[in-house]
This record gives C-alpha cells, structure tokens and sequence, in this order.
C-alpha cells in the first residue's frame, strides 16, 4: 500500500465548504456561498481525477477484450493512516484507503455531487435558506467521502451516520411544514434501526477477528482459507440489516417516499445516487465476508429481488412524479442488492454508476417539470409538456429508455449483467432471474407511464408561471443525458477487470456461457419494448382504459395505490405499542412513580429530618434537657456495648473508665445548669 | 448478733448513689422551677461524689476523695453564678417557670 | 453496726430525694436536699472520709444550701404553677433516664472485684495517720496547683455572681435616699 499524504484532502473540501457556508453563510452574497458550495466537490474531484483519473482512463482503455489482469497497469491502493483509538488489545486508526472501490464511488459522488450542486443553484435560487442548504449539502459529501474512503468498519460507521444525519437535514430542509420535519425524523429513525444491526455486525466482527481493518480482516480470512462458521454468516445479516436500512430494501424501505419532502436535488443526489447506495458500496466491501457466508448471500439475493419486485408494484399506480420516481429507486436498489447476492460484485457497482446517472438525471428533470409548473407534482395534472420544456424532454427521454434497457443506453449493460449472473446461479438463482425479469417489464411501464402522462397528450392544466428554465439547471441535464446514453459502453468486463483486487468474489463462480448471455439479453430487450407498448396502449391511445381496470380491480388497486398498507401495519404493530409502552410504563412507571417517588422521597427525607432536628431549637428548656440526658444515656450504653467480649470482666471495669463516665455525665449535666 | 456485724457490700454503695443520680436526672426533667431544677444538679453531683469517695476506699487512694474536695469547691462555685443567674433572669422576666422563659424559640 | 446505720442514712438520702421531686414548693424541695445532703455526710463518715464528711456539712449544707434558701426566699418563688409540659421531655427523657440507671446498675452489679466496708476501716496506710494528713499531704504537696486554681476560680465566681446580681444603674445608698431601681 502507498502512503498518500493527501488522500485526507478529499473530505477535507466539502467540509470546509460546509463550515464556511454553514457559520458565515447567512451574511455572505449569494454569489459567494453558490461559488463556495459548487467549488468544494469540483476540488474533491479534481483531487480524485488527478490521483487515479489517467490510470483509470489508462486501465479502461488498456484491457482490450479483458480476460487478463495484469497487475502493473491497476494501481495499488493508497492509504492514509492516522493513530486513533488504543485501549487494551483494540487498535483502531483513522485509515483513509482508496483502492479501485473507492475510487470509482469517489467518482460518482463528486462527480455526480458537482452536477447537482450545479443544478441547485438554479434551483434553490429563491430560497431563504440558500446557505444552509449548500452548507448541509457540503456535509453530506463530506461524510459519504468518509464512508467510501474509511478503511475500517468503525470510520465507515461515523461516515454511515453522518450521512444519515445529512439526510435528516436535507429532508427536513422546509421543517415548517410538519409533513417534511416528520418525513427527516422518520428517515432517521429507521436509519437508526438498521444501524443497530450493522452495531451488532461490527462487535461481532470485533469478537471475532481481533479488529475492525479491512486489510486486517482480508489477511486473516486468508490465513483459514474455507473456514466457513455460523458466526460469518451471523455477522453478514447483521451487516445486511444495516445495509437494508440505509438502502431502502424490505422492510426498512418506508423512509424513502417519505423522504421525497426533500427539494429535488436532494432527492437527486441523496436518495437516488449516493446515500442509498451506501449499503450496496459496504456489502461490495466486505465482500470477503460475505463470500464465507452462502446463506447470508441467498438471503441478500432474495431481499434484493423481493424489493425490487415490491418496490415496481407499488410504483404501477403512484401519482406523485416523485413518488414514482422513489419507488423505482427502491426497486433498482432491490437489483444491485440481487447482483450481491449472486455474488456479482463488481456487476452490482456497474449498476450503481448507471443508476446514479439515470436516476439522478431523472430526478433532476422532474425537479425541471415541478418547477416549470410552479411545483405541481401530480402526474394527472401535467401534460404535453413536450413542447413547452425540450431540453428537459429530451434529456429524460434518455433517462427513460435507459433505465427501462434498451440497448445501446446505459441500463441495459448494468442490468443485463444482473440477470446474466443471476440465472447462472443455480436452479433458485433462475427464479430470482425470472422475478427480475417480471420486474423489469413493470419498470418499463410505469416509466413510460410516467413520460406520457408528463410530456404527452394535452395539458390538463395550466402551467401557472413559466419561465424559462436557468442555464444552471439545464447544463447538468445534458451532461448526465450524455452519461446515461455513453456511460454503459466501457462495458462490464473491463469494468469488473478493473475492479477486480476490490470486489471479486472468492468463491467458486458459474461458468460462463456467452451464447446464453445473448439469448437472455434478446429476452430482456423483449420485455422493455413489451412494458413500453402497454404503456403506449393505456396512456397515448385508449386512456380511458387505466380508470376502467382501476374500477375493475377495486380491492387491488386500492391495495397498491396505499402501498400494501405497510405504513398503516408498522404504524398499528410496532409504533403503536412502542408508544403505549413508553407512555405508561416508561412515561408513568419510571418517570413518574419511580423517578419522581425517589425525588419525592429525598425531599420527604430532607423536610422529615428538618422536622426533627427543628425540635432541637424549640427554645424548651425542658426538651433540652431531656435531649442531654438522652444523650448522656447513648453514650453510657456505647461505652459499655462496645467495650470487651466479657464487658463484666475485671480488666474492662477499672476505675479509670468508671472515672471518665462520671466526669462526663457530671461536666454534661454541669452545663445543662446553666 | 452475727446479722448486723455483716459487712456493707460497696456494690451497695454504688447502687444507691445510681439511684440519687437518676432520681437528680428525673427531678432535672419534670421540675417546673428553675430553682428546683438546679437543686436536682446539686443532687446529681453529689451522688457522683458517693460514689468517688467509694471508689477511693475501695482502691485505697486517696485521690479519690481530693477529687471529691475539688467538687466540692467548684460545686460552690457554680451555685454561686447559678443563682446569681437565676436572679437576673427572674429580673428580666419576672417569673420562675422553665417552659416560660423560652427567648430562644424560634 | 455498720449496716443498720447504712440503712438508716441510705434510707433518709433516698427519702429525701423523693421528696425533693415529690414537693410543690421550693423550700421544701431545698429543706429535703439538705437532708440528703447531711445523710450523705454520714456515708462518707461511714467509709471513712471524715475530712469530707465535715466539708460537706460545712460546705454543701451549711452555705451552699443556705444559698438557696436565701434565693427562693428574695426571689419570693411560689408553688408551681402547672404550665405546659414539654412532650419531649416526657417521651425522650423518661427512657433516657431509665437507660442511664439501667447502665449504671449493669455496671455496678457485674463489678468484679468489689469488696466491703468495715466500720473503722479508711485509708491510711501509716498507723496513726489521720484521714486528713494523708489527704493533706497529697494536696499540698502534688496537687498544689490545682488547689490554688481552684481558689482562683472561687474569686472569679464571686465576682461574677456579684455582676450578674448587680441591678444596673443602681448606686450605693447614701444615708436618706433609697435606692433606685
């Protein structure tokens, strides 16, 4: 490993922007605070691109017809290493590493970080909060630069919580309305769950191998080659649950249309490009693990397709465009987790790259739409906007037929690969092609909904105020419309090349067969073109028919357009409870009988010993006098309890001791006289 | 007649001076009168010294009873500024009940 | 010999005693003490403390007790009056009390070691040496500054009774005018 003595520069930018922005924010020009914002991931950026940009460029364009790796072209990994934590046999250091893993999550979060803070500025441009949005924006990079740099499982954690708290931020950004502030506390909480169960992996990682380094860790899984315990597969579902918290994947997934309060940006770079795909970055990086571990695979393969084919359902019916546009994001998370599962790391980051292009793209037009129509977001209330708003139509045109696959765009590699690996996977693996598949037919639908609704036909209502959409905005979309057409053809094979000291799997993989790899791939296309006739079908020609089935199939669209009621169950089964639980028994037993009994009984104490000892100062001669002889009395019977074993023996009566009582008593009773 | 030429055990001695010094503190608790509790010290002191002056035959030490003559002096002593104390309080508050003379209270 | 007369002047202290608590009126409660006192006198006689038995007479009965007569007789003290009691020294004094007599008789009855009075009996070691020389001796010879102390503290305690009696702005009488108080 090289040493790098400025890797710590990479955070250090986003969160200098965001002290500067966040302090001195509210009394700078606006100019100012949008140069500080936009310049400090561009720098990161430079940073990145300079340090492995050309030997990235130089690896892409070196491995023709990859079969080969050859260890001179890929770089080794930098790292950065700082003495932190030392108690007892735990050593634990602040260790920036930036392997090829890192370095392409660098890429997409400040590259694709720039883009949107780009975007913003034109967008937020009326915000009174300017600065504080770009000062949390700023945060957040800076900490999923943590996350993907850390080079052990407890800086990533500090760089897992960060982000979560940036999201918290950012959703809750308009906190005067109670629905945002409610959707940034719920965003939080279930983070939260997730993050007790990546705890609950760390200590058991901790237990288990003596340290929290990944080197570590990959050095010592070496030395027990084919060691495959219950305790590896223990600790990759813990760590499975903190991923599925953090992207958004059954159950923990509730967050994230909640979360679409946001401003579109944020909903762009957080919860589309880069916070969500945390947990697909962590379990890519702790792969060795979870290569030990086939059950915890199976268990993330079929979270994965489970989510996705959810996440799609539910996506069919939704108004919202960003509701739309979230549960996609929840369904394509389902696919890379699916692409772990199979052991397809590296396809799984290639997925990643592509998604962060498309779905930030098509985040970001949205964001375009909602602005144009003065932030109308419901679906049934655009149209033909196709001529009003070209540049955006255009732009996620190619976002569209991207995700939905079709060659030559960007989606149909990444997923492809995908669905490639997953039917080599076994006789269980062929199912879980088989829901992807399904599912990918409801992706192109709804997607292609979601454009007709939007951009065709005729207007359903009037844009209220249109002005022309700022350069700011529209320059981003080109750029990530570019990408989502170009970016998937470095193609999967030099990409897992380059990856493959980071991500490869270490287990034993299927044999590949490219003839089946076509034959899958001319199925996939199939079933796009087939998603995007029905939707041509109910939203361009007959568009009275999708009222028609809905009133069909009451109970089952009623069903899915409340999102299976999953809300409404956790509400009633966990949050309800919880409630009542803390109310009474926290609220009332601890709080109130307990706590309050234990200071109400101190202060009883207190006033009680007050009005006992005030009987000493009653000014009653008497009393006084009683109290010195009861007194006198306690210090006859302690002298006499305490002497020897034998008090009636010879040695302890002499007639010292007899001397001293009376002196006592008699100089005590002397005084009390007068 | 062999009865009365018994010898008085001390024991006695020292029972019947516990006995005045309780009847002293008794007479210290429920008497009203000031002068009438000061008599009660006076008792409790002298039932003390019964019992030096017993201690003094027992041992053979005759410090036991100089111990009693000093006592005694600082006995008259203290009667003296006692009383003297007695009548200025009576002075100022013009009676001689203990439960009445309570400036202190607060 | 010794027994009866033990009995008998055991037996006036005890009365006497009582009666001081028993007795409404001051002087009769001072009358019962200088019983107590003379009885007590005897008993030292009896154990052969004759130096002390006459200095409690001369002392306690004869000054110290006349003290008091003199006092309940200027202050013109009356009969008590029932006024209110004190519930502290009725619940906490009683007990105390009975603790102390408690301890003390443990302690007295358990004594080992304890002998018996002779009649006749003291102190003196030397044949032929009075209760008073062997008392004087050590008094003057080791405990000699004590005694002086002690002679101080008298001073003092005469001087202190005398301003504490003194009425202030009072003067001494001269012939014909009476004094103010």
């Amino acid at each position: 490993m090289n040493e790098s003595a400025y890797l710590w520069l990479i955070p250090l930018f986003p969160f200098l922007g965001f002290l500067l922005n966040g302090i001195l924010g509210s009394r700078l020009p606006r100019r100012l605070v949008s140069a500080i914002g936009v310049l400090a991931p561009l720098a990161s950026l430079a940073l990145v691109l300079s340090d492995f940009g050309a030997t990235v460029i130089s690896a892409a364009s070196n491995c023709h017809g990859c079969g080969q790796v050859t260890a001179l072209a890929l770089p080794a990994a930098e790292s950065l290493s700082y003495p932190w934590l030392a108690i007892g046999a735990l050593r634990v250091d602040f260790t920036f590493v930036l392997d090829q893993l890192s370095a392409v999550m660098l890429l997409v979060i400040m590259g694709v970080g720039f883009l949107i803070h780009v975007y913003s500025v034109g967008y937020m441009k009326d915000e009174p909060g300017y600065a504080r949005y770009f000062s949390f924006l700023n945060l957040f990079l800076f900490f999923m630069s943590v996350l993907v740099l850390a080079g052990n499982f407890l800086l990533m954690f500090v760089g897992w919580e960060g982000v979560g708290l940036a999201s918290y931020l950012l959703i809750g950004f308009w906190f005067q309305k109670n629905s945002a502030a409610d959707a940034g506390k719920k965003a939080f909480i279930v983070n939260r769950i997730g993050d007790f169960g990546f705890l609950i992996g760390i200590f058991l990682v901790l237990s288990t191998f003596g340290t929290l380094s990944f080197a570590d860790i990959a050095v010592k899984l070496a030395l027990a080659p084919g060691w495959q315990g219950m305790v590896l597969t223990v600790i990759c579902i813990c760590l499975l649950v903190g991923a599925a918290g953090k992207s958004a994947q059954l159950p923990l997934y509730i967050w994230l249309p909640d979360a679409m309060e946001g401003p579109t940006p944020v909903s762009a770079l957080i919860h589309a490009a880069t916070m969500v795909t945390a947990g697909v970055y962590m379990i890519a990086r702790t792969h060795l693990l979870f290569d030990r571990a086939p059950v915890a695979l199976w268990t993330v393969a079929i979270v994965g397709a489970a989510t996705a084919l959810f996440a799609a359902t539910i996506a069919l019916v939704q108004n919202d465009i960003k509701r739309v546009l979230a549960y996609s994001t929840i369904s394509q998370l389902g696919y890379m987790f699916l692409a772990c599962g199979v052991a397809a790391y590296s396809a799984a980051i290639f997925h990643l790259v592509m998604h962060a292009f498309f779905k930030a793209l098509l985040f970001l037009a949205a964001g375009s739409v909602i602005h144009a129509m003065g932030g109308e977001q419901d679906l049934r209330k655009m149209g033909g906007l196709r001529t009003k708003l070209p540049v955006t139509f255009w732009t996620m045109t190619a976002a569209v037929f991207a995700i939905a696959g079709f060659p030559p765009f960007a989606g149909f590699f990444s997923k492809d690969a995908i669905l490639y690996a997953a039917f080599l996977d076994g006789t269980g693996g062929k199912l879980l092609w088989f829901v992807s598949l399904v599912t990918a037919l409801l992706t192109s639908f709804y997607m292609f909904r979601l454009w007709y609704l939007t951009f065709m036909g005729e207007p359903r209502s009037e844009t209220s105020h249109h002005h022309a959409t700022p350069l700011s905005m529209l320059v981003p979309l080109v750029i990530l419309a570019v990408l989502s057409v170009c970016g998937g053809w470095i193609g999967l094979d030099r990409f897992s090349a380059y990856l493959a000291p980071a991500a490869a799997a270490h287990r034993p993989m299927p044999e590949g067969n490219p003839g089946l790899e076509f034959i899958l791939s001319i199925a996939a296309v199939l079933v796009a073109l087939e998603g995007w006739l029905i939707a041509d079908k109910y939203y361009r020609r007959k568009t009275e028919r999708p009222a028609q089935l809905a009133a069909a199939l009451p109970t089952g669209y009623k069903i899915l357009s409340n999102k299976y009621y999953v809300d409404e169950i956790y509400g009633a089964v966990i949050v309800k409870p919880l409630l009542a639980f803390s109310q009474y028994v926290l609220g009332w037993v601890v709080d109130t009988a307990i706590l309050g009994g234990l200071a109400w009984l101190l202060a009883g104490v207190a006033s009680l010993t007050g009005m006992i000892l005030q009987r000493w100062q009653s000014g009653n001669l008497r009393s006084y006098a009683a109290w010195l002889a009861a007194g006198a009395a306690a210090v006859l019977l302690f002298l006499l309890l305490t002497g020897s074993p034998h008090a009636w023996s010879l040695p302890f009566f002499h007639s010292e001791t007899i001397f001293k009582v009376s002196h006592i008593t008699v100089i005590q009773t002397g005084q009390a006289g007068h | 007649m062999s009865f009365l030429q018994h010898d008085v055990p001390l024991s006695w001695y020292l029972l019947l001076s516990a006995v005045l010094f309780s009847l002293g503190v008794v007479g210290f608790l429920i008497k009203r009168n000031l002068i009438t509790v000061f008599m009660s010290i006076e008792l409790m002191l002298n039932a003390v010294n019964l019992s030096f002056v017993t201690f003094a035959y027992q041992w053979h030490e005759v410090r036991g009873q100089i111990f009693v003559f000093f006592v005694m002096m600082v006995a008259a002593a203290e009667a003296a500024v006692g009383l003297a104390i007695i009548i200025a309080v009576f002075r100022a508050r013009s009676t001689l009940a203990v439960d009445r003379i309570d400036l202190m209270k607060l | 010999m010794h027994l009866i007369l033990f009995f008998l002047f055991a037996g006036f202290c005890l009365a006497g005693a009582i009666n001081l608590l028993l007795q409404t009126h001051p002087i009769n409660s001072a009358l019962s003490l200088i019983v107590v006192m003379t009885s007590l006198a005897v008993l030292y006689l009896l154990l052969g403390a004759e130096f002390l038995a006459i200095a409690q007479i001369i002392v306690y009965s004869g000054a110290v007790m006349v003290l008091f007569t003199f006092v309940v007789m200027l202050l013109n003290a009356g009969r008590e009056e029932r006024t209110l009691g004190s519930r502290a020294a009725a619940r906490v004094g009683f007990p105390a009390v009975v603790v102390i007599f408690a301890v003390l008789a443990t302690i007295v009855l358990h004594m080992q070691g304890i002998g018996s009075a002779h009649f006749g009996q003291g102190l003196s070691n030397a044949p032929g040496q009075s209760n008073l020389e062997l008392l004087s001796q050590v008094l003057f010879h080791e405990l000699l500054l004590p005694f002086e102390v002690t002679s101080v503290l008298i001073l003092i305690a005469i001087l202190g009774a005398v301003a504490l009696a003194h009425v202030e702005g009072s003067k001494i009488p001269e012939s014909g005018r009476t004094a103010e108080k």
